[in-house]
């Protein structure tokens, strides 16, 4: 299988990417901003033809489908967005010192994938045996990927909004003169919520439209769905507060970053800890 | 009086119409919907009532936490909401109209002044002269204007989407739309779990409230599949089912195969793969026994569960059968069954027949060897059943949902005013969200301007 060769590369790309992103703190050379961009964007270059490779190879082993049926498909794939979204919001913002706190999401979800489970192949069960598995997935996962960003953001956020407070009359020197100014921290989390949030949202529609065709009901509360719903509450919350005074700014920010861990909760907190109470797929026919 | 009773009466409008109470429903809608993801719901398990104490169990059963999403308090939660999200739109849906109806075609000077967006230019030609030259660049270039001469100055006034404004409202219709689809479908429909089998059909179905309801045809189950991979993981489960309409076939829904993910819909009813059986009762069991020293083999048949005595004093009991013995040994395939023998005098031991494998069973070093030669029990269906007329609804409020977000998020009301006196013109504009990228747009705008010659 050549395609975990790949995939251990894509992991040592983001690895690099990574240190190479710290450095760029520490020494605030600019060269090196790129360079980290740039070693990014080459691990989602090898990472996207080992996604094809495994494709491939599923098919070469007679149980043909998208690599996005168990876990470790699911952790790669969401590594692959994460630097995909990062990518969009990097070319067009051009704020590289993001990639810091964006970059080691994506190396974390690798990094497991690659070494804590089982990469094999599986045949697909007859419950994800549907085209609506891959609209599903992709529309989530992206979703969560823009909202991984934005946590990313709204940390640095929070980081240089409490720096501003502590050093409010000389103008800041140091590691946080690299960050971009609040108001610009502020905007970016917007915008990859603005992303985000309709991802979200087809990926909660596309679900529903899957279970309705599957089981007949396109909602059920099952764990999985309502807590797909309170990533949505506590994200349309956050896209209110920024219109609603004493909610702008810092607080939007925790909005952000509870948004995100509620998000992790949902996708692997829900089958960890609440499966005891309903297994999802793999049970269901 | 009168003012007390309207200050109240806007006290409560004020209230509903407030973000802060959005804010306040969105997160506690997130916080109390966390419950029912912890505690079981609906039946609960005797084992959850065994571990609880019953304190607790009264308390959160008064709370109605076990069935929390149809419980009075996320209801009125709901109903709270909804209320909030129709204030607030009815409170700012003038304004947005206004925008439409009314656009300002006059910038007036406090305008003017705080617009960000401004580029001035000087021409020697006559206002009206300019007025035609500056008409057909900014149809060309944005779009076209509506003239305006006020005070001896032309204002020439243009805008793109300006109905991208009413995008937020159309998310908040959505919610509304799905919300009224969600009660049409647990008004007028139904849903439930039903078996047929193979061999059998049914005329009618128990639904989830316990209620009988006649299908008005008959769904027949022809044959019931289980395939595996050689894995040993499920493969397809397979009904084949034909629809009977006072007796006969319906032609296109004759065999019909149904699996996981492909239904079958007749009448408004859909029936969907969800389970299946062997039915275990009054099944017969087909074994053969022959003596490794040789003699006469010995067929006989059992039921599941049941023990008999062999002519030679040995017991034999069936303990359970399978029609795929691949899900417990994958390097097996096809019927299997486990069973306990106890030769006289000996402690009884448990082993498996295989159906297809004689020889494996042959290997067997004992005195007797045992084959499986089948069943006549036959399998049954699990089908999860469900009429739903408001589903419809619901789509169209998930895609009204998902064009009002890209409405809100993606398209901006842009505005640009050109104010034309004698020997000069000024350029202003503004957008209601992208303030950069418009910018830029102006910008560049700016810069085809003073390009001009005229």
């Amino acid at each position: 299988m050549t395609s975990s060769l790949f995939f251990n590369l894509t992991t040592m790309a983001y690895m690099t990417s990574m240190v190479v992103f710290f450095a760029f703190l520490a020494t605030r050379n600019k060269a090196l901003g790129v360079a980290g961009s740039l070693i990014a964007y080459a691990g989602l270059a090898v990472q996207t033809a080992a996604i094809g490779l495994r494709w491939k190879e599923s098919y070469d082993m007679g149980v043909g489908h998208a690599p996005l049926s168990n876990l470790y498909e699911s952790v790669v794939f969401f590594s692959w967005t994460i630097i995909l979204i990062y990518m969009f919001i990097d070319l067009k913002y051009k704020y590289r010192i993001v990639g810091a706190f964006v970059v080691p999401f994506a190396l974390l979800g690798m990094a497991w994938a690659q070494l804590g489970m089982n990469s094999g192949i599986e045949p697909l069960v007859p419950a994800l045996q549907s085209n609506w598995l891959l609209y599903h997935v992709i529309t989530c996962f992206l979703g969560y990927a823009a909202f991984a960003v934005a946590c990313g953001i709204s940390i640095m956020y929070l980081l240089k909004a409490r720096h501003e407070e502590a050093t409010k009359s000389e103008p800041a020197g140091g590691l946080m003169s690299m960050f971009p100014p609040t108001r610009v921290l502020d905007d970016l989390n917007y915008r990859a919520i603005m992303i985000g949030f309709p991802l979200l949202t087809l990926g909660i529609i596309t679900g529903a439209a899957w279970a309705n065709y599957a089981w007949g009901t396109y909602w059920s509360w099952d764990p999985k769905e309502t807590w797909s719903l309170i990533v949505w509450f506590v994200y349309a919350a956050f896209l209110h507060a920024r219109f609603t005074r004493g909610w702008v700014g810092k607080r939007a920010a925790w909005l952000s970053v509870i948004g995100f861990a509620a998000t992790i909760f949902c996708y692997l907190g829900v089958n960890l800890f609440l499966s005891g109470l309903h297994s999802y797929g793999t049970t269901k026919m | 009086m009168a003012t007390n009773e309207r200050s109240f009466v806007q006290l409560v409008w004020d209230f509903f119409c407030s973000l802060k109470l959005t804010i306040f429903l969105l997160i506690s809608l997130a916080l109390t919907s966390i419950i029912g993801t912890i505690l079981p719901q609906g039946q609960l398990p005797p084992e959850y009532v065994a571990q609880i104490s019953s304190m607790k169990l009264e308390i959160y059963s008064k709370l109605g936490f076990f069935d929390m999403y149809h419980s009075w308090w996320f209801i009125t939660l709901l109903y709270v909401f909804s209320l909030n999200l129709i204030s607030c739109s009815i409170k700012r849906l003038p304004h947005v109209f206004k925008f439409i109806s009314e656009p300002v075609l006059v910038l007036s000077d406090s305008m003017r002044n705080s617009s960000s967006q401004k580029k001035e230019i000087t021409f020697t030609a006559s206002p009206d002269k300019a007025k035609d030259r500056l008409t057909e660049f900014i149809s060309k270039e944005f779009a076209t204007p509506i003239i305006t001469e006020h005070n001896g100055e032309f204002h020439l006034f243009s805008q793109k989407s300006v109905w991208s404004r009413l995008g937020v409202y159309v998310v908040h219709l959505s919610i509304l739309v799905i919300f009224i689809g969600a009660i049409i479908g647990s008004l007028f429909g139904f849903k439930g779990f039903v078996t047929i089998l193979e061999g059998s059909g049914i005329t009618s179905v128990q639904t989830n409230n316990g209620k009988q309801i006649p299908l008005g045809f008959e769904l027949f189950c022809d044959k019931f599949n289980v395939t595996f991979y050689n894995t040993g993981a499920p493969k397809e489960f397979r009904s084949t089912l034909t629809v009977l309409k006072n007796g006969k076939p319906v032609p296109s829904r004759t065999k019909v195969k149904v699996i996981v993910n492909d239904p079958l819909t007749y009448n408004g009813i859909t029936f969907y793969q969800s389970s299946y059986g062997q039915a275990t009762e009054s099944s017969e069991y087909y074994f053969t026994m022959t003596p490794r020293s040789g003699g006469s083999s010995d067929k006989f048949a059992i039921h599941e569960g049941e023990q008999i005595t062999l002519k030679d004093g040995t017991t034999f009991k069936l303990l359970e059968v399978t029609q795929e013995v691949r899900q417990f040994m994958p390097e097996f395939s096809g019927p299997a069954a486990r069973v306990e023998v106890g030769y006289k005098g000996k402690a009884p031991q448990t082993f498996i027949v295989l159906k297809n494998y004689p020889e494996i069973n042959a290997q067997r070093g004992d005195d007797l060897i045992f084959s499986y030669d089948g069943s006549n029990a036959r399998m049954y269906t699990g089908l999860q059943f469900a009429k739903d007329p408001g589903v419809e609804i619901v789509w169209l409020g998930c895609f009204l949902m998902v064009a009002g977000l890209i409405i809100a998020f993606f398209l901006s009301h842009k505005r640009i005013w050109i104010v034309i006196t004698k020997g000069h013109a000024r350029m202003y504009g503004n957008a209601s969200k992208n303030h950069a990228a418009f910018g830029m747009q102006f910008d560049e705008l700016a810069e085809k301007l003073s390009n001009l010659k005229f």
